[in-house]
């Protein structure tokens, strides 16, 4: 053996896979927007534009992502004042919505509809034609054999066909050859593969567009109901509508967390009744981790959960001027929580605390510093520093219910923290009291509609099915020729030539190509003088 | 039984190790075999296997398939490996024992059940045929490092799981994960032995000199084998890698309201995803085949080894749970 056998018979392509983009020789004058079609369409584009998009991708995995994480992002700014402003102008902070990224996933999907369409026009057309005619020469292919038989070209082929069918094979006669082909669902399957990806993409572009996004947090025996104008904080689609909002309601009867003795979470369990709408009764439900609560379109998802110290501050007359639960934001892992309590309707000035709660409580002696050492509220305490004065409320500037404005506020007791366990009051120096009542909690929920969401998992299912199918299915192509090669002695003798190709796994392939020529061999057998 | 466990992954190593030595030691014989046979093998033409579709695989005749020699040592080594991933075995079961769910809930357990996947990939293949058991040395290598990395650097003791990860989902997720990964791992190996090879060839027939690494070439099987077994591997671990990233998005949908968030996490599995694709999609590619989607693979299997380790340590995420 010598060179390169070149097989380049269009019968020996098993894929239709764009050929590589040759010189163009047309002279019209749309000739360059052909070419640059063809370019965009080819595989060794594809192949580039794969490589950019997990290229791309890169610092979308080491960068932090302002859709993720807004408050790392600005300490990284802070940390790299050279740097920063550069990498965000080059939208590496928000990979995934940059333009550039878009350009490349976008380039991606044109090349692969613009390669799909042909490919699915011209395996369509294998499907409905016969295995295309023998190459030349069967004996260039990569397994081949011959043998010389005394039964009649009419009956080699004839016998070369029934045992091919019955191998499963399509099988026809093409002139004085069998053509036979087996595993179509190769290429279908890749097919199916290459579609279901832009049935993804177009997926995820409903869910971007209609779907919608809300966080909520929500006491215990407070309820929530789905209005955008409930939520903290929201994230809809760009063409999300208030209407599709689920009409549902709910109520947080009970949030319980349960821990390890080291202290990590173990369970966590928020108990609500629910409705759909504003008529139907309501029902009880446990959203958990895991397990959101699914109404209509809407899911409502436990997202985080906290404390929330109920807190009763009395006037300088001893009436109450405010009896709340307070949610407590946790700082740490062991559940210290930063919260505020803001009581405008007083006699005189206006009073504000600033608290810290912690659930299993443990002081200093020797500083005093309170810190908490495990997350459940095995201890709870408050640690509150005392205002007075004005609040700024009524500026009608809405501040955060988590921190304080205090330009117009005095410490009181010179800005000494006081700390509470349950039921301890502390009496104001001047008149009323703060007392530290119990301890309820809070939970955040989320609730999310993707009306993608159905598209993407179906076409997932497409994407395995389509894989499977693409990577575990052997496509090969097998060829009986039978040529007369009579002497002019007078008994007629045939030459048999069996030649095969398969597009992966040479090994397997050669194996079975082995066994059916041996059967071939059985139902059309060498001549005596042949054999060994 | 988390103590058992421990010993019977140091008995593993162990094992292992001696795996090594002895393949090792099988390639010593056989090169010094080889060494008197080769002036009269480099005269000889390549051999030319033409897949059509697939890559025309030159196959120089510079050694014949050291398959079909079989040295006491190679077997006893095969028989260590086999007995190392018994005990292998035993250590990951008794983990999962001690921890009463799958053991894959930290990137210890991961990492081990991960090498469990890769030398059960390296037996199969080398049971059926599709593997030179030359390889030996240099996949026992690496598992051999590697668990030895996971049992120190990144050991966790038996613990239960963080809320977000008690869910059906993640079992099939992470189970799916973890063998793709193994077989990635495995394919990577293979790739980077591959490169070895063909530039060893490559010298070979240019006459030119051949140092370290590339003299490693002459113990391994024939290039157009590695390159196959090579694919053999990816194209199994990827549709599997492919359902363990949808699994994630269904448990993700189900934990975190959302199947995809460009998480850290999600990202590099991403990125592995899109560049096993550009190896698939490169062995189908003219002037692509052959060192160019080897060197894909190798690229791949990089993210994937930043994927799981790299982020899990340093970047912050959703997924920093291990
Ligand atoms: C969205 C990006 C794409 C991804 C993720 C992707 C992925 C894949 C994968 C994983 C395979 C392997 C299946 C196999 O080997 O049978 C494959 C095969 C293939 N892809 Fe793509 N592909 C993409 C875009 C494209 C585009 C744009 C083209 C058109 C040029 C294309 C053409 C092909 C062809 C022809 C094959 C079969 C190769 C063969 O004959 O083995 N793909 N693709």
């Amino acid at each position: 053996m010598t060179t390169t056998p070149e097989i380049d018979d269009a019968a020996v392509r098993l894929s239709t896979a764009p050929e590589p983009v040759g010189p163009l020789r047309s002279r019209q004058l749309l000739a360059p927007l052909r070419r640059t079609w063809r370019q965009l369409t080819s595989m060794r584009t594809a192949l580039q534009l794969l490589f950019l998009l997990a290229l791309g991708a890169i610092p979308g995995g080491f960068l932090p992502q302002r859709s993720l994480n807004p408050v790392r992002v600005n300490e990284y700014k802070a940390q790299h004042p050279g740097l920063a402003p550069w990498l965000d102008r080059l939208s590496l902070f928000d990979v995934f919505a940059a333009p550039w990224f878009a350009a490349v996933y976008l380039l991606l999907f044109v090349s692969l509809a613009g390669c799909l369409v042909p490919r699915i026009r011209l395996h369509a057309r294998a499907l409905r034609k016969p295995p295309p005619q023998a190459p030349g020469t069967l004996t260039r292919l990569p397994v081949s054999g011959s043998w010389e038989t005394d039964a009649s070209v009419e009956e080699v082929l004839e016998a070369a066909r029934r045992a091919l069918r019955s191998g499963r094979w399509r099988a026809v006669r093409r002139g004085n050859a069998v053509s036979a082909e087996k595993g179509y669902l190769r290429e279908t399957g890749n097919l199916i593969f290459h579609v279901s990806l832009v049935v993804l993409l177009v997926g995820i572009a409903v869910g971007a567009f209609y779907g919608f996004k809300g966080t909520v947090l929500v006491k215990e025996g407070t309820g929530f109901a789905n209005a955008v104008l409930n939520f903290d904080d929201i994230h809809p689609g760009r063409r999300f509508t208030e209407g599709s909002l689920v009409p549902l309601h709910f109520t947080l009867d009970d949030f319980r967390a349960t821990y390890g003795e080291d202290g990590k979470a173990r369970t966590f369990d928020a108990k609500v009744r629910f409705a759909p709408n504003a008529d139907a009764p309501l029902r009880p439900y446990d959203i958990r981790v895991n397990h959101p609560l699914h109404v209509g379109a809407a899911k409502v998802y436990l997202l985080g959960h906290g404390y929330a110290p109920r807190v009763v501050v009395r006037d300088v007359d001893g009436t109450v001027a405010f009896d709340q639960t307070v949610p407590c934001l946790p700082q740490d892992t062991k559940f210290v929580s930063n919260c505020t309590i803001k009581v405008p309707d007083t006699r005189g000035q206006q009073i504000a605390f600033d608290g810290v709660f912690t659930p299993t409580t443990v002081q200093d002696p020797a500083t005093g510093r309170v810190t908490s050492t495990h997350p459940a509220a095995q201890s709870p305490a408050l640690t509150v520093v005392g205002f007075r004065g004005d609040l700024g409320i009524d500026a009608g500037v809405p501040g955060s219910v988590y921190t304080l404005d205090r330009r117009r506020l005095t410490p009181i007791d010179s800005g000494k923290a006081h700390l509470l366990a349950t039921g301890q009051s502390w009496q104001l120096p001047g008149g009323g009291s703060i007392t530290f009542v119990d301890t309820t909690e809070w939970a955040t929920f989320q609730v999310t509609q993707d009306p993608g969401k159905g598209i993407a998992l179906l076409a997932s299912c497409g994407i395995v099915l389509g894989l499977c199918l693409s990577l575990f299915i052997r496509r090969r192509r097998l060829w009986v020729r039978a040529v007369p090669a009579g002497d002019g002695t007078g008994t007629p003798r045939t030459v048999v030539e069996v030649g095969g190709l398969a597009r992966t796994d040479p090994d397997t392939f050669a194996a079975e190509f082995e066994e059916l020529t041996g059967r071939l061999r059985e139902k059309i057998p060498p001549r005596e003088a042949d054999k060994e | 039984m988390a103590h058992l466990s421990d010993s019977l992954l140091f008995a593993a190593v162990v094992v292992y190790a001696l795996a090594m030595l002895g393949f090792a030691g099988d390639q010593a014989t056989r090169r010094a075999r080889r060494v008197l046979a080769e002036p009269a093998l480099r005269a000889a033409p390549s051999r030319v296997l033409a897949g059509a579709g697939g890559p025309p695989l030159t196959e120089p005749a510079v050694s014949p398939a050291p398959s079909r020699e079989k040295g006491w040592a190679g077997s006893l080594a095969l028989g260590l490996t086999a007995l190392g991933w018994l005990i292998h075995l035993g250590s990951v079961v008794t983990r999962g024992i001690a921890a009463d769910r799958l053991p894959w809930g930290n990137m210890y357990e991961f990492s081990c059940t991960a090498a469990l996947v890769a030398v059960t990939g390296f037996l199969v293949l080398v049971a059926r045929g599709k593997v030179d058991r030359g390889l030996g040395a240099f996949v026992m290598l690496p598992v051999v490092l590697y668990l030895g990395l996971a049992g120190t650097v990144l050991y966790t003791k038996v613990g239960p799981l963080v809320p977000a990860l008690n869910s059906y989902w993640i079992k099939i997720h992470v189970a799916a994960a973890v063998t793709a990964s193994g077989a990635f791992l495995l394919s990577g190996v293979i790739a980077l032995l591959y490169l070895v090879r063909s530039r060893f060839d490559e010298r070979t027939v240019a006459g030119s000199a051949i140092r370290f690494p590339v003299s490693l070439g002459r113990a391994l099987p024939a290039a157009a084998s590695l390159d196959r077994s090579a694919y053999v591997v990816i194209a199994f671990a990827f549709p599997v890698w492919t359902f363990a990233i949808i699994a994630g998005g269904i448990w993700a949908e189900a934990a975190w309201g959302r199947y995809w968030g460009w998480d850290p996490k999600e990202t590099w599995s991403f990125i592995t995803w899109v560049l096993y694709a550009g190896y698939l999609h490169a062995r189908a590619t003219a002037g692509w085949k052959g060192r160019k989607a080897a060197w894909v693979a190798v690229a791949a299997a990089v993210a994937l080894i930043i994927d799981y380790y790299v982020v899990n340590i340093f970047v912050v995420g959703l997924h920093s749970y291990a």
